[in-house]
């Protein structure tokens, strides 16, 4: 990735004729499209190889920007105006077209012909076959993701010739499709990569760490950890349209007022991921997009092995007693989705969805003296120390509530390294915040990491069989299926009951633009350049 | 000469064991600290198999002796080990950050030396004086704002407000280069290759982080030099030298500040010392590629690499600088011989 000065002017020259300055000032006054965009973004990337052990989130744009999938998702405008990826879509990206057999079992895919890596070698099914394998061999969090789609093992992938790929999954489930567009199926070279490989690193982890090998909208030309990444357009890109914005340059700037002074001014088009507090001071001053992030809800959580919590008057107590509004407003600064007072009756399958619960402390009351715990008791409020931007002010907003009825907590807070460990693993915290979110964006998927027993973002100890079975029967069901919307429905209803989790709010991704346009939301938290233009 | 050599050597030799104890408090100290890098790193999805895999891919499934060997094994050959959060070699990272908090720090210190001295030294001649109250006033602010403070408020002012400063977007901006790399320090670099545009571009990034350093290193400088000479000024030598009818320059300057210079000094390599770690949140407000913010991620992760190749190299750092210190000693004052230690 050593760029030097002069050839990196070269590079420029030649892709494009700009002039001597290859950035952007000159081009963004005369308002003709976006030669160069520049992000400022708070996160840090560690590696240009998401299957590698310890790349963290930030790092997933490389393999979306630079990297294909076979499919992809389509966009949708919300009922906000803001734009969305649209889970319900899947367009070709790699795949031209692809086939799935009656039973559902076995998907063939035919290739793009004239699909190419940046190398200009063509994009075969045997690519295909070595980057999947790769995906479930590797381990760790790529796997994982894989699981969740059905994919297990390399025998289930079969490149039939150049041009033919198939997949055989061992059930039917309406996860696969969507898991092949999230960012962890993505096709490298794989001539190249094995190129590089060695006996101990067979996988290449080593070289596709610092360099990339794919055939996406863009290519990594330079990366100074710790500073900044700088891509450059791919002209050959047949994945979609070819972008409009020939490079973009992410800037890592920690600091949030630094950043808010950067988009104010103008000199970076798109602040990224910006607290919620920035996102409601800037509007009116730029574009700020707020879009409730798909399938993640922060809640208080009320750990069964509790004994308090498991008289179910006390946790219907605890969910009258929130004040949500306020958590809403000086948590979330009005970002985002409120989860609270929602209808009674269950009419839809949307998710996350409003519980019928909101603040009245004389229900709370009556719930309590109901309780075999009538004159309160004490417990201790655990709360993550790398969220507390968010959980500091709701743990405090709900222990003062929680006080007027006798529920004396202390808060505690505990360092990020262990919160894990504690939380979800040992899932030992009685009461505790906590902010799960799937990347598959259906109820059962959020259910089956967040209400089944023993799963990991389970940390209330939750055990109820039937919707464990619920989730089991609805998890690999077509969302067309006429039996899916009633039990899924069902379930809903349960976990209302029971209250496990009380949903707080919605948390909002916010972006704040400046000077482009076309953002959209995606589900994986990254920034996808591909679709954005000039103003 | 011969004598001075050995001193060094000696002094050098002494290092020898706070390096080993070095090694061996950081190891211990990182194995000690809350959280397991095989889980932080597994990522929030990772079921027990993985985290299992994780822990074997870093090593750490080995006892904690064989791992203290492997590494010291591992150092001797150079190899700091490979940062987990930032996925390069160690050496790599501090090669890259070292240069960037040293190039802010020396200039920060080199501007709060060329105000906080000639100060110090106005303000203890005129004692009372509307310099003396100035030095107090600037004293009192640079101690009492907080180095976060004044870097966003210089930057509000000089780069939101007025738009003089540029882009507070780390070392460069974006649409230059990085010099080739001799000494990585920007400033030295593109003097080297000739290239003017780089070195104003690079000098301009530098100049509000360098001024907000240099407020908060100005007070401990300035307040020692006030106090050392006014009790320089206050000695029968000086008196002597009035008497003696020697002009105003020579005592000031040639018995006075000279004299004067010695807490100075060590003022100086203290606070150089505390800066150099304690710049973080100026490299935050900054966006500053530097090694405080390095080392702060890598302990927040526990990425046990990081962290020990970064206490390593800051007590070579502090190592070298007291010897440094020590031998500025002998020449600023003779009557400090190492012959004699």
């Amino acid at each position: 990735m050593q760029t030097n000065r002069r050839n990196f002017l070269k590079l420029t020259a030649a892709a494009g004729g700009a002039a001597m300055t290859p950035f952007a000032w000159a081009t963004r006054a005369d308002a003709q499209g976006l030669e160069t965009m520049v992000v400022a973004s708070g996160q840090t990337i560690n590696s240009l190889d998401l299957h590698r052990t310890g790349t963290n989130r930030a790092s997933y744009q490389v393999a979306i920007n630079c990297y294909d999938r076979l499919v992809g998702f389509g966009s949708r405008q919300l009922p906000t105006g803001e734009m969305s990826y649209d889970y319900d879509t899947i367009v070709p990206e790699l795949a031209e077209s692809w086939t799935i057999s009656d039973d559902g079992l076995v998907f063939t895919f035919t290739l793009k012909p004239d699909a190419t890596f940046t190398d200009g070698s063509p994009v075969t099914a045997a690519d295909v076959k070595w980057s999947f394998d790769r995906a479930v061999s590797v381990g760790g969090f790529p796997s994982t993701q894989m699981r969740a789609g059905g994919f297990f093992r390399p025998d289930q992938f079969e490149a039939v010739d150049d041009q033919t790929f198939v997949l055989r999954l061992d059930y039917p489930s309406k996860l696969s499709l969507p898991n092949l567009a999230v960012p962890v199926p993505f096709i490298i070279n794989s001539k190249v990569a094995i190129a590089n490989a060695t006996e101990a690193d067979p996988w290449a982890m080593e070289y596709l760490h610092t360099t990339t090998a794919g055939s996406g909208a863009y290519t990594v030309t330079r990366w100074d950890q710790g500073q900044q990444i700088v891509y450059d357009r791919n002209d050959g890109w047949v994945g979609g349209p070819v972008p409009e914005i020939r490079r973009v340059i992410m800037r890592e700037v920690p600091n949030n007022s630094t950043r808010r002074a950067l988009i104010e001014r103008g000199d970076v088009q798109v602040s990224f991921d910006i607290p919620d507090r920035d996102a409601s001071e800037l509007v009116g001053t730029v574009d700020v997009f707020s879009t409730p992030i798909e399938n993640c809800i922060h809640c208080a959580c009320l750990n069964t092995k509790f004994e308090p919590f498991q008289d179910p008057e006390v946790r219907k107590a605890i969910a009258h007693a929130i004040p949500y509004e306020a958590i809403f407003q000086s948590a979330a600064y009005g970002r985002g989705a409120p989860m609270w007072g929602g209808p009674t009756e269950i009419t839809d399958t949307a998710w996350p969805r409003p519980f019928p619960y909101a603040t009245d402390m004389d229900k709370a009351r009556e719930h309590l003296e109901a309780s075999s715990f009538a004159s309160g008791f004490p417990v201790q409020m655990s709360i993550s120390l790398d969220l507390a931007s968010w959980m500091e002010p709701t743990a405090l907003l709900i222990q003062e509530s929680l006080g007027q009825l006798g529920i004396t907590t202390t808060v505690e807070r505990i360092p990020g390294a262990n919160w894990r460990t504690v939380a979800l693993v040992e899932k030992s915290l009685d009461f505790h915040l906590e902010n799960f979110g799937g990347w598959l964006n259906t109820p059962d998927y959020y259910f089956f990491w967040a209400y089944q027993k023993d799963r990991l973002f389970n940390s209330s100890n939750y055990d109820n069989p039937e919707v464990h079975a619920l989730t089991e029967q609805t998890l690999h069901m077509s969302t067309d299926d006429p039996e899916w919307a009633p039990l899924v429905k069902k379930m809903f209803q349960i976990v209302i009951d029971d209250l496990p989790r009380i949903p707080l709010y919605q948390p909002a991704l916010n972006v704040a633009v400046n000077g482009a346009s076309g953002y959209e939301f995606w589900f994986h938290r990254q920034l996808d350049p591909r679709r954005m233009t000039g103003v | 000469m011969a004598g001075r050599t050995r001193a060094i050597g000696m002094r050098l030799a002494q290092t020898v064991p706070v390096i080993i104890g070095v090694i061996v408090i950081s190891f211990i100290l990182t194995r000690a600290l809350p959280g397991d890098p095989a889980v932080y790193f597994a990522g929030a999805m990772a079921d027990a198999e993985s985290i299992q895999q994780v822990r074997e891919a870093l090593g750490l499934d080995k006892p904690l002796v064989t791992q203290f060997f492997l590494y010291v094994g591992d150092l001797a050959q150079g190899d700091l080990g490979r940062s987990i959060s930032t996925g390069q070699p160690v050496l790599t990272d501090l090669a890259a950050r070292l240069p960037a908090s040293l190039e802010l720090t020396l200039s920060a210190l080199v501007l709060s030396c060329l105000i906080a001295i000639p100060l110090g030294v106005l303000a203890a001649v005129r004692q009372g004086s509307w310099v003396d109250h100035l030095c107090r006033v600037l004293v009192t602010a640079g101690v009492s704002l907080p180095t976060f403070f004044t870097g966003i408020l210089l930057v509000y002012v000089f780069y939101y407000l007025l738009g003089w400063a540029p882009s507070p977007l780390g070392r460069l901006d974006f649409i230059y280069f990085e010099p080739p790399r001799v000494t990585g320090f920007y400033l030295v670099d593109s003097l080297i290759t000739g290239d003017l545009e780089t070195f104003t571009a690079t000098l301009r990034q530098l100049t509000l982080p360098t001024i907000t350093l240099a407020l908060f290193t100005l007070a401990p400088i300035a307040r020692m030099t006030r106090a050392a000479m006014l009790q320089a000024l206050s000695s029968d030598y000086i008196r002597t030298a009035h008497a003696a009818g020697l002009s105003r320059g020579k005592i000031l300057f040639g018995y006075g500040l000279r004299n004067a210079l010695l807490p100075v000094v060590t003022t100086l390599g203290m606070v150089f010392s505390f800066v150099l770690g304690a710049n973080v949140l100026v490299e935050k407000v900054f966006a500053w590629p530097g090694i405080g913010s390095y080392a702060v991620e890598a302990l927040v992760a526990s990425d046990y690499a990081a962290v020990q190749g970064f206490v390593l190299a800051m007590a070579f750092l502090f190592v070298t600088l007291n010897l440094i210190i020590d031998l500025s000693y002998a020449l600023i004052d003779p009557r400090i011989g190492f012959d004699t230690k």
